[in-house]
């Protein structure tokens, strides 16, 4: 698709494709997008249009999530806090894009500092699922996968922590990736839990995730956990196919909890990439059960520190008459953030307390060990795994929101993988009515190369990711 | 269990200032949520070492040289308060 809309932009018009979506997205009922930049995106597709140059990404627009810093674009995590803050510099994945010719066509909506799982707790109100306006798109990376799948953009950055690129894109029925931890540099990246997430890409085709893998990887010094070595091309044997490659189904992803229509389209993928010439066997990561409370002390612990740093001083809100330091900014954050946020600032302030510290925060570290080596351990059997990205599809608007704990169990199967620091992706497996679902595939830390080209073996036999909603 | 003094005493360690009316609620959802996390009381920890860092770096050193950064203007440029190119707090004592 990328490949194709590059050709097809030095043939045409860069500058009137991005009108066409900048006219789409001003009618759109999504609620998607939250900034537009419309002048710097024009202006860059009128030079493109006098001078496409040679970036493997010129002239392709690309939508950004609002918590990933772009050089005077606002970024505000769709949070009250942080309205009204530009960005001095560019995050190295948006250094990255320009330095190959994307355009940046502007922020997309999220859950505030990327906490949910229905991007409903944005300060702009809920992003909506291009296949069922009543719908959640999944989170909190919503607002990029949907303005995909509504062909509002042709590609996005979304960042995912536990889930936050693969839920949407699950919801939505596009592919989504969250690479290895440490593949691609943080610099830049609004800290939301460090030592959980990684920027990833959502897309229409796998063959597009694969090339925005191709620009946005790599070592980047001022990122002290970026991974070093030589920098990989992931296009390259993308389309190599799967025979002989083993599949491991982790036997605690399905059963009890899954629909069952969710179960039936995951297992219809597997026997499909079966008879491409894959095998596929039962494994067991008998820890998982503890995933989701292990993960959620550690992203609310390290929340609760990385937050600490908006207190309206050096940037973000700042109202009334300055009283004493602590009063005026328990007030300043009393306002700014909303109540997903507070709850999760508050519960890891408790996790990391005196007394509390050994029995939650460290405990949960002990059980991320126990976690990763279930992992280990299983790759040492198979290549890479499979399961559903999510136990249910797509709910409804309203439906969860006030019901804190019945939203984190809906991120039981995407957390594992961040607690272990591995590759997923999210790819279009089927339906359920009219909602999408999606299959993930699980590989080995910087096993990215294995777990697309089996993403792109199971998309070339199926004709998911070509369905498209009514709104386009 | 969480309890009303509790939530006012970890709200004041977050800064994070907390109405009366919105207290029990957080009570009852704190609690509902720590229940669930005492499910990782069954697992056998004894000799497992904690995972702070999921990728093997440690002692990331690079050499001791300057590099642009970006300047004052803009590093105050979003600063809701500012006087003299600095930025203005609240009194501290």
């Amino acid at each position: 698709m990328l490949a194709e809309l590059r050709n097809r932009l030095r043939a045409e018009s860069c500058e009137e494709h991005l009108l066409q979506l900048f006219e789409r997205i001003e009618k759109s009922e999504l609620n998607g997008f939250t900034t537009l930049a419309r002048e710097s995106a024009l202006e860059g597709a009128r030079q493109f249009d006098k001078n496409p140059g040679k970036g493997l990404l010129a002239g392709v627009p690309i939508a950004i999530k609002e918590c990933i810093s772009t050089k005077g674009i606002e970024t505000n995590c769709s949070s009250r806090i942080l309205r009204g803050y530009i960005p001095p510099y560019d995050a190295h994945v948006i250094e990255r894009l320009k330095a190959e010719g994307a355009i940046i066509m502007g922020k997309t909506n999220m859950d505030e500092f990327a906490m949910g799982t229905s991007t409903e707790t944005s300060c702009f109100g809920p992003t909506r699922n291009p296949w069922d306006k009543e719908y959640v798109p999944g989170g909190s990376s919503g607002g990029s996968a949907a303005v995909v799948a509504g062909g509002e953009a042709p590609c996005a950055l979304g960042s995912d922590t536990g889930g936050s690129v693969r839920c949407p894109a699950s919801f939505c029925g596009i592919v989504g990736l969250k690479p290895t931890y440490g593949l691609v540099s943080r610099y830049g990246l609004v800290a939301y839990a460090n030592s959980l997430e990684q920027i990833g890409p959502l897309t229409h085709t796998v063959e597009d995730t694969a090339l925005l893998m191709d620009v946005i990887s790599g070592h980047d010094r001022r990122d002290s956990t970026s991974a070093e070595g030589e920098r990989h091309s992931y296009l390259p044997g993308l389309h190599d196919g799967v025979a002989g490659l083993k599949i491991g189904i982790p036997r605690e992803y399905f059963g009890e909890g899954v629909n069952k229509d969710v179960e039936k389209a995951v297992w219809d993928g597997i026997h499909t990439l079966d008879a491409l010439g894959a095998t596929w066997q039962e494994v067991s990561l008998p820890h998982t059960r503890y995933a989701l409370a292990a993960y959620y002390v550690i992203a609310m612990s390290e929340a609760s520190s990385n937050l600490a740093r908006f207190d309206g001083l050096r940037y973000g809100l700042r109202e009334g008459e300055d009283k004493d330091w602590h009063t005026t900014f328990s007030a300043i954050r009393a306002q700014g953030f909303g109540p997903e946020v507070k709850r999760r600032i508050i519960l890891g302030t408790y996790a990391l307390s005196a007394g509390y510290y050994g029995r939650y925060y460290l405990k949960a570290l002990k059980v991320r060990t126990l976690i990763k080596e279930d992992f280990l351990r299983a790759f040492k059997d198979v290549d890479i795994l499979a399961s559903p990205t999510m136990p249910i599809p797509a709910f409804k608007i309203g439906e969860r929101i006030n019901d804190p704990l019945s939203l984190y169990m809906a991120d039981v199967f995407t957390v594992p993988i961040n607690l272990a620091g591995v590759p997923a992706i999210s790819v279009p497996c089927g339906f359920s009515g009219r909602l999408p679902i999606g299959l993930q595939l699980m590989g080995p830390h910087f096993g990215e190369s294995k777990v697309l080209r089996a993403s792109a073996a199971f998309e070339t036999a199926t004709a998911f990711h070509e369905a498209k909603p009514e709104v386009i | 269990m969480i309890t009303r003094e509790d939530v006012e005493h970890i709200s004041w360690l977050a800064s994070i200032k907390i109405e009366d009316e919105e207290k029990d609620k957080l009570v009852e959802q704190f609690n509902s949520i720590l229940e669930y996390f005492h499910q990782l009381d069954e697992v056998d920890t004894e000799n497992v070492q904690p995972t702070y860092r999921v990728v093997d770096l440690a002692n990331i050193f690079r050499e001791d040289e300057a590099f642009p950064s970006i300047s004052l203007d803009q590093a105050l440029q979003n600063a809701p308060r500012r006087e003299d190119g600095y930025f203005k707090s609240p009194r501290i004592v």
